[in-house]
């Protein structure tokens, strides 16, 4: 078989094959439950009711998508300039780490707290990305495993301090930091409703990050280094910084999941802080085709299925594990989906 | 001082190659789907399931040597998988792999919850028991420290041999090294690259599931989440380290293992007692991009590696 470009490809087809994709999702999601011995409707009935059926559900699902919208950014941001940063989960911790450093060091009053807690946590997960560029950068040194790496290194750091210099002394003996204060959390949008700020500021984190790509000449060179360096050298592009700004605006970005997440939801900082936002931020990238504003959209599709997978599994014999694999399907359907709007296959 | 006691210990040795057989199956495995051309980030996400897979057929009463089969069908099935996306379709190997990661991991904790609902801690098996080579095992020091492993570790050794001598030695391994070199050139010899590119990704990742598999059925009889815990992108950095050569990586493995059964028992001396043990289990990810550092001027990558092939398409 040979792949041939589509020259005008149609409405049909740009939309029609991603739905597709979803579809097939969808039947393995109920295969899956029919595995586990459940009536697949049901299940996927329950899941949908789960991630939107109340209002409660519906804000869970929010607060869930809050950190995925942070590390579907950082992620797309990356992936645009090819640059492969796989460690969001670290630079997430690296920001949680000064979110509580800050909010329970300094005794700063909230409104100072707050704002030095979201840029200390910035500077920290920058930090941490740059080291890996740079070896890209300056040494050759491939991006992916580096970051990767990071990820099991900073979870050991965070454990390490956990265990000792931050460790919270009326935490029982678990490893865990002291809460920062009331007054330097980030406060509700509605009272009365279980939904912080952090959701207000990925939503205007992904405007700006659309703003820079569409706007600005970083994001013009990001663009041009992510399609052709080659070419992006020749026509006068400083390609190694521009990798390096995307790296810095990247972890940034992850960083803030970090800070949302304790500053907003959890006060303090533990080592099960993130079941994997980072990683699945690289989903969420992917869903949404590295388009800042689609990662909104695709961290609340995202977020949904987890959060009505975690409710499903409380009422039918099914493991939450069945959102892991819906969402991974989902990728790999998807990215396959989206290549066919663009080719299709002949014989030969 | 403590480190010279550790070192003229038998036992340390033993663990070496212990520590080192994983490594050995995956590293082999990733080498040979990248000498072919296509970078295998799922390796990870198939140690997992490769270490589920072969213990459960264990459980289930299927025997070692048929789970270890087993172990590796599956590998190959996700190889499947990874392969038909990224070859015959050519989409990014970067986030196939990742994503077929994501998708083993999880598959084999949902199939972990449905097979054993119940159990708080997971069951063990009767783990592949220590052979002793006759003659070579009576060898003082030698032969406890290198000749009294288990049969998968004997079979990692084995594999790196047969690795070497399939890519050098044979028109098969000259056709797999050249898809990933020039792949238009196989074309011209009227072979099929794509063909190539799959069958190498498919058998690479069934290693790398035995790989996962010597966890549950030679080191720890038992699965765990997260026992994998990084594995597999160490053996990503080996390759790299090996310069793509099976030797060079076996060499490597064996460093590493080094370094890790070291730290262990560093861990346990007076001197280690004060360190915290977090800063001991960093040090095998800090070795791993230590060596990329340190290999990044020399390596030779493969030429095609991470380029798709589009037959007709210049």
């Amino acid at each position: 078989m040979r792949l041939e470009p589509v020259a005008a490809p149609g409405l049909a087809r740009t939309l029609g094959l991603p739905a597709l994709a979803i579809a097939a999702t969808v039947v393995v999601a109920s295969a899956l439950a029919m595995l586990a011995g459940a009536n697949p409707f049901a299940t996927l009935g329950l899941i949908v009711k789960g991630a939107a059926g109340s209002k409660f559900a519906a804000l869970e699902t929010l607060n869930r998508a809050t950190p995925l919208i942070f590390t579907g950014l950082a992620v797309a941001v990356a992936f645009r300039a090819k640059l492969w940063n796989i460690g969001a989960e670290a630079q997430l911790y690296a920001g949680a780490l000064m979110t509580v450093l800050i909010g329970t060091q300094m005794g700063l009053p909230g409104p100072v707290a707050i704002p030095a807690m979201a840029i200390a946590a910035v500077l920290a997960g920058a930090l941490v990305l740059l080291g890996p560029v740079l070896l890209k950068v300056r040494l050759g040194v491939d991006e992916v495993v580096t970051t990767l790496l990071f990820n099991f290194i900073m979870l050991l750091f965070i454990s390490m301090l956990l265990e000792g210099p931050l460790k919270d002394p009326m935490g029982m003996g678990w490893p865990k930091s002291e809460a920062i204060p009331r007054d330097a959390r980030l406060p509700r949008i509605v009272d009365g409703l279980r939904l912080h700020w952090g959701f207000g500021l990925a939503l205007i984190s992904a405007v700006v990050v659309w703003v820079i790509q569409v706007k600005t000449t970083l994001g013009y060179e990001i663009r041009a280094v992510g399609q052709n360096p080659q070419a992006a050298r020749f026509a006068g592009i400083p390609v190694g910084r521009v990798m390096v700004k995307t790296a810095l605006l990247s972890g940034g970005l992850a960083a803030l999941a970090g800070f949302s997440e304790v500053a907003g939801l959890k006060g303090n900082l533990t080592l099960d802080l993130s079941p994997g936002f980072g990683y699945t931020g690289i989903v969420v990238a992917m869903l949404a085709l590295l388009h800042p504003l689609g990662v909104v959209v695709s961290a609340l599709f995202v977020a949904g299925i987890f959060v009505g997978a975690d409710s499903m599994s409380r009422a039918a014999e099914v493991p939450t594990y069945i959102a892991d694999i819906s969402v991974a399907t989902a990728l790999l359907f998807m990215v396959l989906a989206i290549l066919l709007t663009r080719f299709r296959v002949v014989r030969g | 001082m403590e480190i010279f006691d550790i070192l003229v210990s038998a036992s340390f040795w033993a663990a070496v190659l212990r520590i080192a057989s994983p490594l050995i199956f995956a590293t082999m495995g990733e080498l040979i789907c990248e000498r072919a051309g296509v970078l295998n980030l799922g390796i990870e996400g198939i140690m997992v399931f490769g270490a589920f897979a072969g213990w459960m057929a264990v459980y289930a009463g299927l025997g070692l040597w048929p789970g270890v089969l087993v172990a590796f069908a599956s590998g190959a099935l996700f190889g499947l998988a990874h392969a038909t996306l990224t070859v015959p379709f050519g989409l990014s190997q970067h986030v196939v792999g990742l994503g077929v990661t994501l998708l083993a991991t999880s598959s084999a904790y949902y199939a972990y919850r449905l097979a054993l609902p119940e159990v708080t801690s997971p069951p063990r098996i009767e783990p592949f028991q220590p052979l002793d080579i006759p003659v070579l095992s009576d060898i003082p020091f030698l032969g406890e420290a290198l000749f009294s492993q288990t049969a998968l570790t004997y079979l990692a050794f084995a594999t790196v041999l047969i690795v070497a001598l399939v890519l050098y030695r044979t028109p098969l391994g000259l056709a797999l090294r050249a898809a990933g070199e020039n792949p238009s050139a196989v074309e011209a010899q009227g072979l099929s690259v794509t063909a190539i590119r799959m069958g190498a990704v498919m058998v690479g990742s069934g290693m790398m599931a035995v790989g996962g598999a010597f966890l549950t059925m030679s080191a720890f009889s038992s699965f765990f989440f997260e026992m994998v815990n990084g594995r597999g992108w160490i053996c990503i950095a080996l390759v790299v380290f090996g310069a793509w050569m099976p030797g060079k990586a076996l060499l490597g493995a064996l460093l590493f293992a080094g370094f890790d059964a070291l730290q262990i028992r560093m861990q346990q001396t007076p001197l280690g007692a004060d360190i915290p043990y977090q800063v001991f289990l960093m040090v095998p990810y800090v070795l791993s991009i230590l060596a990329l550092v340190a290999m990044s001027r020399r390596a030779e990558v493969p030429a095609a590696l991470m380029v798709p092939y589009n037959r007709g398409e210049r």
